[in-house]
């Protein structure tokens, strides 16, 4: 998922980095507001995890691999702004030092994983709470079908960033229909393990979990 | 319940474990995006990275042929630096305002 230089044109990259640099802005403003001394090292290793997870592709069909986001499992863990935040962290980390991700594609991709799959499966999980009876259990199933739809989110994301400035010809919707199908086969593997990793965290320190002490 | 300082270490300890061990037996075939683009064919328009030369490259450290030690060595120091960064990061970001004396 993450985008290399020369997919998409400057001046589309220039538009999402500006985007992505606002959304990291207000993520920053809004933090401030969730955090505090006892679930900021939570916020901190959130990150870490996401960076060791996402080097832990698995296969998902003939030939491809998948990974974790994390936008869904972080939104739930230390709430949305500080997701964005994190993820934020763990892409500067990859883009500067592992090659992973193109430079000049960086906003593209801060925009795609760190404020669409966030969002995205923030929502859906806030959806799920409202209807699931008020359980730890009800936490970790809507956990995991946020991260089960923040993947082809993103992918739909990506998909509009190639339709406004791709370099190549090939038409948008053979892209939409290709990124949507492989990106649901990943999102069950996302499922699982934000689901897994937010009922671990819900076992052992659910006083932590966001999504859940805002909700008791 | 695990006292904080226990359930961080674990949480740490357990990322360096993913990232240092797990990590070499992760699938290697291409990911999702990388895929598509092979298939569709705009693949072709990628660029080189500007660091591909870089030490850490492709989670792998320049100089050490072992494949499993450099996956993992690469592993740790993203682990390492994602917690400095973030660490300090966020424990700023938390830190309430003094008040301010009269």
């Amino acid at each position: 998922m993450h985008i290399p230089d020369g997919f998409i044109d400057v001046q589309t990259s220039a538009v999402f980095a500006g985007l992505a640099a606002a959304g990291v802005a207000t993520a920053l403003k809004g933090a401030r507001t969730q955090l505090d001394e006892k679930t900021a090292p939570l916020a901190g290793l959130t990150a870490v995890f996401i960076f060791a997870v996402q080097m832990l592709n698995f296969p998902v069909a003939a030939g491809t691999s998948g990974h974790l986001l994390g936008g869904a499992l972080a939104a739930v863990l230390v709430g949305p702004w500080a997701a964005t935040l994190a993820l934020t962290v763990v892409l500067l980390m990859q883009g500067f030092l592992f090659a992973d991700g193109g430079l000049t594609a960086l906003g593209l991709n801060v925009f795609n994983m760190g404020i669409i799959g966030v969002w995205a499966g923030y929502g859906i999980f806030l959806l799920l709470r409202r209807i699931l009876p008020k359980n730890k259990s009800s936490i970790s199933i809507a956990a995991a079908l946020g991260g089960l739809l923040s993947v082809p989110a993103a992918a739909v994301s990506f998909t509009i960033q190639y339709a406004m400035g791709a370099t190549a010809t090939f038409s948008v919707s053979t892209v939409l229909s290709a990124m949507v199908g492989t990106h649901i086969l990943i999102g069950i593997g996302e499922a699982l393990i934000t689901g897994l990793t937010v009922s671990a965290v819900l076992a052992s320190r659910s006083d932590l979990v966001y999504g859940w002490k805002n909700h008791v | 319940m695990l006292t904080n300082r226990k359930f961080y270490i674990a949480s740490f300890i357990l990322s360096l474990f993913l990232a240092g061990v797990v990590s070499f037996y992760a699938s290697s075939s291409p990911d999702g995006l990388e895929k598509v683009a092979g298939d569709i064919g705009f693949i072709e328009t990628a660029k080189d990275h500007t660091n591909a030369d870089g030490m850490l490259a492709d989670y792998g450290v320049k100089g050490i042929d072992n494949e499993r030690a450099s996956v993992g060595v690469a592993g740790i120091i993203g682990v390492i630096g994602t917690a400095v960064l973030a660490g300090v990061g966020f424990k700023f970001i938390a830190r309430k305002p003094k008040k301010v004396r009269s």
